[in-house]
């Protein structure tokens, strides 16, 4: 299936290639250098290239592209998710995924990338199997290595690879037994001009992190599972339990993982935490702008709001912001044209406001396009969706484990529209139903 | 020496020290001058003794590998080590070998030795890796001792060497094709393998080698099926392909029926009136218009499991079943897929980029699968250019009447985007919305005429090109923004823009008789500054103007004509050269001239405007040929579903032949660790299952088989019921009875069966599929046998018992919808319920004619009837007399009781009026429980209507308990059309979208008015309104009381007293907006009739007569 593999950093520099068939030029990437040309900016470069004979199928992660050869029909999706789970493995092993990290240890990825594809096609890929067949660097086992000349290559079989639960390792020993959860909810959402929601919805992951001994069996139970309203599961989730009792009964990996992830349905109604009151103009005279921004706190359910951020991407005529903002401090980048404000935490009290004039290009016309603006932000010690975790039960181990469940909302792609000019163009006819 | 994979850990720190021994910098100098030295060296290293350098030797020369330095010359050094005895040096070599044997084949061949010696090591992992790297270095000469290798390989002890074997055998196949007939062998041998470790790698290897041989799959593929969800996820998604395919050729398309059903479908729906005597004829007509379709119980399998695997984390196991779905699933079950692959759309911005190119052509065909997650498809800023010009055509795809302005209004900000190519897109979409929905065209075109004032040019181009297109449509009322457009003459620069006004004006220039010269005039000037295609466009806008107006433009044009003669573009002079000829008269002019007018102001058809997405669905989804729309090596062709599905028995596994290969030791030790991982419910460990002897002869039967036993008791009980009731009915069963076993030949291919008549007798059918099961595999297994027949005396006694229950139960199930019935029904009350009861069960089946669907009222006697009808209809006033037998009532089916998963909902239209609400006409729904474990908190959600429709939902049922039935009448305003309305039934656990379709009869209810009144409303409907056709009469509605039992049946109206025998009347009015309906008819000689329909509403008059004909002629 997959026939080789090059990466190729942001300049254009192929620093590393694998072949798990016969060896094929890497004259074969000139055809992505070509779209990557055209393209532009990374992020537009077509998953999918077709190149001759071949067919590039690359992913962009950390500023690399993964850049797998095809010689035949194959599933894109699961070349996608192959070099997806190549990149994770990466920053799995070495804390990062990133050019320098893959050149120090490029014997690793070299044994790594060898045993994850046989022929092109995945042979073992779960985390826990390839930790016992390479292990992962670490300062004290390379000074080891080095003195007695052994090897972090496993010498016996991992026996996750023979059981019926290839997502964990046998004989797992912890001194301290501990299984921590972390509830991760984003909240997306696009607000309009006058700050009602035109979309909004809430993802979450559970993200674990399990030290345990032995073959644990765990159940972990929700208060209110009903606003779960699409999952997907990590395989060691034994589906037919959540779909009778609602309960996730799974035999953990050993180490981290991810559990869970889920949406929260649409009908529940999400909370935005915050109000943002914006008012961007532009002068039909003189090349100037007004801008004012207010942001406040809005149900919070009594906890701070932290790290706000408001970007906005201005215009391509504005030249300079002079603002001045009661509070945190802003960033104007006259290249990109982003306005980065950091605003911190909110308080109830003070509003944080940005106020003051832009700057336009003489000459230039008003720009017609009214900037959206994008916000970040983070509450600790809330899922803003309400899901709250019940309780963690262990079976088929003898101890008691330390247990611990932490919650985070963030903004996931929280967009704010500012005005829309176009809006009176239906207007003035006479459908009535398209009146804004 | 510290190197090597050290000190990558500590980000930065150490690193320079290990810096100059790699030379991380491919480019940096010095690596030339130095090479052969390093070479040296490296060879030095390998030679020497200790593990510890030839370790860092190997490693520096991997790293070498990696950036793709050649190392080839180290060869002979390397090879030797390939006996070394630490296993890090071990593995290192064989990355070398691997990478280099191809080209150095004889010095490979020393190796051989080695992995021959691997092969036979008692630690499976060193087998497996001498396995896999004797397969991986591809040198021809060793082919032989693969092929030997992978045959050991292939029943060896341990399932990671088996792996490896089925790994290795595309390798070899690659090698040399010629051994193919060897391999499949090898692929038959492993595809029987129970272990998931193996399944994966095996179906790959069958795919690459020969996926043709469709036949090794038969018996392996209830186990697949069974194995599939422990499958590790990269296995499931080229088993679930394969699986597509393999259900493609083996079953029959369950939509089959959709088509023909949709023209068909009215006439279906009344048929179940019929007496008995049409009866024979009515189904031949029926079989001959479609054949029945019965989901074979594989094909049913595999979509069951399949299911839970679109909560999987990998998005290509998700896709994969969508795709499975997409092309296997029955038309109401494809809509699960839909929130699986919105879900996708959150991951990383390439699985986006995939599953919207997907989404984009599955929307094509089933539009209102992805409805209901229209927001999930509009568009970030943030979003890359070529995710929001997918996600546009989704949502363009996407519109409809109902939800357009919302799609408008997004598009309105899309617009202000900064993103050019993407707001060029969105004009288009706009000009495709507008070309597909009528109702918005004319806003659609406003809103870009505005745009047309645009400042941003490209935006102001492409307009004009939509508009262009939208106005050749329909360019008398648009002479406005013709004119409009030819001012932007002077402003707007692009090419391509100014080229499709040129156009327009040409086209339509006798809409725009003043203006059009000028333009002319204008171009003229400026022509020989102009770009070439808005050059080809004056003159084309000349020639038409000359042929018109020739008077104005004469000059004009020779002055064009003549610019164009010296120009530099061999392709303007050739066109003004054939249009002079053609349109200007001269002596010599050919023969052509005289049609200029016709050549050059011929009306031009509008152009379509589509989606690119169209027909992408020929190839199978989720394939890379998909993606690119073209095919690409190695694609296998979806095969068309076909004709009559070939034998199912071969899926049949025999005896479970396992056994011999060497996996005990291994069965034993998953014995002991499956509850880990495989649920303990009633599918529990589908490798367990596979092992344990008795299952294996029915793999798929065991599920259904419970699922059905649930109900079979009951309609078995309606059935007595209605047999002590009524003489002929015994009748019935007999013929039955003969029927089936006249049937039974025919048995073996379970499609010939309607899935009416599965439906009907549930405990029949469920015997008779027993009795399949049982022969299909008596011969093998005498417990089976004994099985049905311990299964035959339980039912035999629930009928014994049923006479019993069968009263309270009806109370129980009646009381429900007759809440509140008026007192002088009450004493009526035991007698209707025994009605009901029959009815309802007996309902089991849909009303098409079949010999096992005897309608009910064909033993009705006919007081009973009028006791019916007199607690149905409420109409107090109306005599006994004038009460038109209603018929039965037809139960529809709601959700079948297997896609319901042990859910069974009917409905009828009770024909009651709904006391909430009395525009609403009122839906008696029909809970059956079949399942062991109780159901709870049945509700209905997130109805999706037309627009105007509403719904008033049934208050929640709180618990349903198993083998429990439970009625409840909800109201449903359909404003008067037979649009369905679709809304979610949802239980604790699951959702399930269904929807009712109401017959046009359903829609009015009855009117009591006396034969003044009604002559004088028909006065009153007369001309368009009135729709009048003649009919014969059916043999068995001769007399008058046929008629009007057929008509009643078939519409909800009353009947009117009327003076002559010679006519019927009937009256009625619909019952969201109240609308008088009249029904005439009037009987003439020899069984011929007329049918008359008043009605305001046309298309209810034309629909109540397609219905009511119907009814009368059969």
């Amino acid at each position: 299936m997959i026939h080789s593999l090059f990466l190729i950093n942001s300049s254009s520099d192929i620093f590393l290639e694998k072949h798990w068939k016969s060896v094929i030029s890497r004259s074969v990437c000139d055809y992505f250098f070509e779209v990557q040309e055209k393209a532009g900016e990374a992020e537009n470069v077509p998953p999918v290239i077709h190149a001759g004979h071949h067919y590039l199928i690359n992913i962009y992660r950390e500023k690399i592209f993964f850049v797998s050869v095809i010689q035949s029909e194959v599933p894109p999706l699961f070349v996608i998710e192959f070099l997806h789970h190549v990149a994770e493995t990466f920053q799995d092993y070495f804390g990062e995924c990133s050019e320098s990290a893959i050149k120090d240890n490029v014997v690793i990825v070299y044994e790594l990338l060898e045993e994850m594809l046989d022929n092109g096609f995945p042979l073992a890929t779960e985390s826990n199997i390839l930790k016992e067949l390479i292990k992962p660097p670490n300062i004290l086992r390379s000074v080891v290595n080095s003195i007695t000349g052994s090897c972090n290559v496993g010498e016996t079989l991992p026996t996750g690879q023979l059981s019926t639960i290839p997502w964990r390792r046998a004989g797992v020993k912890y001194t301290n037994n501990e299984a921590y959860f972390d509830v991760v909810e984003e909240i997306d959402a696009i607000l309009d001009k006058t700050g009602s929601v035109v979309f909004a919805e809430i993802q979450g992951v559970i993200d674990a992190c399990v030290n345990l001994t032995g073959m644990p069996d765990l159940t972990l139970s929700f208060m209110n599972p009903r606003l779960l309203d699409d999952v997907s599961f990590h395989p060691c989730v034994r589906f037919k339990r959540w779909e009778s009792e609602r309960v996730l009964s799974f035999i953990p990996p050993d180490g981290n993982f991810r559990l869970l992830s889920y949406h929260v349905s649409a009908q529940n109604l999400v909370a935005i935490p915050i109000y943002v009151k914006q008012n961007i103009s532009f002068f039909e005279t003189g090349s100037s702008g007004r801008l004012d921004i207010t942001v406040g706190p809005k149900q919070t359910m009594g906890k701070t709001v932290e790290a706000v951020f408001v970007t906005i991407n201005m215009p391509k005529v504005v030249l300079s912001a002079n603002l001045t903002a009661t509070q945190g401090n802003y960033t104007y980048n006259p290249v990109t044209k982003t306005l980065v404000w950091d605003i911190g935490k909110l308080s109830q009290q003070k509003l944080p406001n940005l106020k003051g004039s832009l700057t336009l290009q003489c000459g230039a016309p008003k720009p017609e396009e009214s900037p959206s603006l994008n916000i970040d932000l983070k509450i600790q010690q809330l899922a803003i969706s309400g899901l709250k975790v019940n309780r963690l039960d262990m079976y088929g181990e003898k101890y008691k484990p330390f247990k611990g469940v932490k919650y985070v909302s963030k903004a996931g792609k929280f967009q704010c529209m500012a005005i829309t000019i176009w809006l009176y163009i239906f207007t003035n006819k006479e459908n009535s139903h398209l009146k804004c | 020496m510290s190197s090597g994979s050290g000190f990558g850990d500590e980000k930065g720190g150490s690193s320079s020290v290990g810096e100059p021994e790699y030379g991380h910098d491919p480019a940096s100098g010095g690596i030339f001058s130095s090479d052969y030295k390093r070479h040296d060296d490296l060879k030095e290293m390998l030679d020497s003794n200790k593990d510890s350098l030839k370790l860092e030797a190997m490693k520096r020369i991997v790293a070498m590998i990696a950036r793709g330095k050649n190392a080839s010359d180290l060869f002979p050094a390397v090879v030797k080590n390939v006996a070394c005895k630490n296993i890090e040096v071990k593995k290192l070599v064989y990355v070398y070998l691997v990478r280099y044997a191809e080209e150095q084949q004889d010095l490979a061949l020393l190796s051989i030795s080695t992995f021959q010696r691997g092969l036979k090591d008692p630690n499976q992992l060193i087998r497996a890796s001498a396995l896999r790297v004797l397969s991986s270095i591809r040198v021809t000469i060793i082919v032989p001792i693969m092929m030997l290798a992978i045959k050991e390989a292939a029943s060896d002890m341990s399932p990671y060497v088996r792996k490896t074997a089925a790994h290795a055998i595309p390798k070899l196949y690659s090698l040399d094709p010629e051994q193919k007939d060897q391999l499949i062998e090898v692929i038959e041998k492993l595809l029987a393998d129970k272990t998931t470790l193996v399944a994966g790698s095996v179906v790959m290897a069958f795919e690459e080698v020969c996926p043709e041989r469709i036949d090794l799959i038969h018996k392996n593929y209830r186990k697949l099926c069974n194995l599939l969800i422990d499958v590790e996820e990269w296995g499931q998604v080229v088993i679930i392909n394969m699986l597509t395919r393999y259900a493609r050729t083996q079953f029959l398309n369950p939509n089959v029926n959709e088509s023909l059903l949709e023209e068909s479908g009215e006439k279906a729906f009344y048929g179940s009136d019929d007496e008995e005597g049409k009866e024979e004829k009515a189904e031949a007509a029926a079989l001959a218009k479609r054949k029945p379709y019965v989901m074979d119980p594989d094909h049913r399998l595999l979509l069951r499991n399949t299911k839970p695997l679109l909560q999987s984390r990998n998005a290509a196991v998700v896709m994969a079943v969508a795709q499975l779905y997409f092309h296997l699933a029955p038309k109401a079950e494809v809509g699960v897929i839909a929130k699986a692959l919105v879900r996708l759309m959150r991951s990383h911005s390439e699985v986006q980029y995939v599953v919207l190119q997907n989404v984009a052509t599955m929307t094509i065909k089933r539009r209102g699968m992805f409805e209901p997650y229209l927001k999930s498809f509009y568009i970030r800023s943030t979003d890359p250019t070529q995710i929001k010009i997918l996600k546009l055509e989704v949502l363009t795809n996407l519109a409809n009447e109902t939800n357009i302005s919302t799609i408008l209004r997004e598009f309105q900000t899309y617009i202000k985007s900064m993103d050019k190519d993407f707001v060029a897109a969105t004009i288009q979409a706009i000009g495709r919305c507008a070309t597909n929905i009528g109702e918005v065209r004319d806003t659609c075109l406003n809103g870009l005429v505005q745009l047309l004032s645009n400042r941003d040019e490209l935006v102001v181009a492409e307009s004009v090109v939509v508009i262009k297109k939208l106005l050749q449509m329909q360019p008398e009322q648009h002479s406005d923004i013709i004119k409009h457009m030819a001012k932007l003459t002077d402003n707007i620069q692009v090419p391509m823009a100014r080229a499709s006004i040129l156009w327009l004006i040409g086209e339509y220039c006798e809409h725009v008789p003043k203006i059009a010269p000028d333009v002319l005039r204008k171009m003229a000037k400026t022509f020989t500054n102009e770009e070439d295609i808005v050059k080809l466009q004056i003159i084309n806008l000349a020639a038409k103007l000359y042929l018109t107006n020739s008077k104005q433009t004469k000059l004009l044009t020779q002055y064009v004509l003549n610019l164009a003669k010296y120009d530099q573009n061999y392709d303007i002079r050739d066109r003004a050269r054939f249009i002079r000829q053609l349109i200007v008269p001269t002596d010599k002019s050919g023969a052509l001239s005289k049609y200029a007018k016709k050549l050059f102001l011929a009306l031009k058809p509008a152009p379509v405007l589509e989606s690119p997405f169209k027909d992408r669905d020929h190839f199978q989804l989720g394939s890379l040929s998909h993606l690119l729309n073209a095919k690409a090596g190695g694609y296998q062709e979806l095969p068309d579903w076909p004709e009559t599905a070939p034998d199912p028995s071969v899926r049949n596994v025999e005896v479970p032949e396992w056994t011999k290969c060497s996996s005990r030791e291994k069965r034993k030790e998953k014995k002991v660790e499956k509850p880990f991982y495989s649920d303990s419910e009633e599918e529990s460990g589908p490798t367990e299952s596979a092992d344990s002897e008795s299952d294996s002869a029915s793999g798929s039967g065991s599920g259904s088989e419970s699922e059905e036993s649930g109900s079979g008791s009951e309609s078995e009980e309606s059935r007595e019921e209605s047999e002590s009731e009524q003489e002929d009915k015994e009748d019935e069963e007999d013929k039955r009875k003969k029927k089936k076993k006249t049937d039974r030949g025919k048995v073996k291919a379970p499609a010939v069966e309607s899935p009416e008549s599965e439906e009907s007798s549930g405990a029949e059918e469920k015997n008779r599929a027993q009795k399949v099961k049982g022969r299909r595999s008596g011969s093998e297994s005498e417990s089976e046998e004994e099985e049905e027949s311990e299964s035959e005396s339980s039912r035999s006694e629930s009928e014994s018992e049923s006479e019993s229950e069968s009263d309270t139960d009806a109370k129980k199930k009646k009381k429900a919808p007759v809440t509140k019935p008026p007192p002088k029904q009450a004493k009526k009350e035991s007698k209707k319920e025994k009605k009901e009861m029959s009815l309802l069960d007996l309902d089991d089946f849909e009303p098409t004619p079949s010999p096992q669907v005897t309608p009910v009222n064909n033993f009705l006697s006919s007081s009973l009837v009028t006791d019916l009808e007199g607690l149905s209809l409420t109409d107090t006033v109306m005599a006994p007399t004038t009460i038109a037998p209603s018929g039965s009532v037809k139960t529809y089916e709601l959700l079948h009781r297997i896609t319901g998963e042990g859910l069974g909902v009917e409905y009828c239209f009770s024909r009651q009026p709904f006391s909430p609400d009395a525009h609403m006409v009122a839906v008696q729904i029909m809970f059956t429980n079949n399942t062991n474990a109780e159901t709870k908190n049945l509700h209905v959600e997130d109805p999706k209507l037309q627009s105007g429709m509403r719904i008033k939902e049934f208050p929640e049922i709180e618990l349903l308990p198993p083998g429990e039935m439970v009625t409840v009448v909800m109201g449903i305003d359909f404003c008067d059309s037979t649009q369905a309305a679709n809304f979610q039934l949802c239980t604790h656990i699951r959702k399930f979208f269904v929807s009712i379709q109401p017959p046009v009869g359903e829609l009015m209810m009855p009117v009591f008015m006396t034969e003044n009144e009604f002559k004088k409303e028909q006065g009153q409907l007369m001309g368009m309104n009135e729709i009048s056709e003649k009919l014969t009469l059916g043999e068995k509605c001769q007399n008058e009381h046929g008629i009007v039992q057929r008509v009643t049946s078939a519409a909800n109206v009353s009947r009117v007293p009327c003076g002559s025998d010679k006519e019927c009347r009937f009256a009625g009015k619909t019952v969201s907006s109240g609308i008088l309906v009249l029904v005439t008819v009037a009987t003439k000689e020899e069984r011929a009739a007329q049918l008359t329909v008043n009605c305001e509403k046309m298309v209810i008059g034309t629909m109540l007569v397609k219905d009511i004909l119907q009814a009368l002629t059969q």
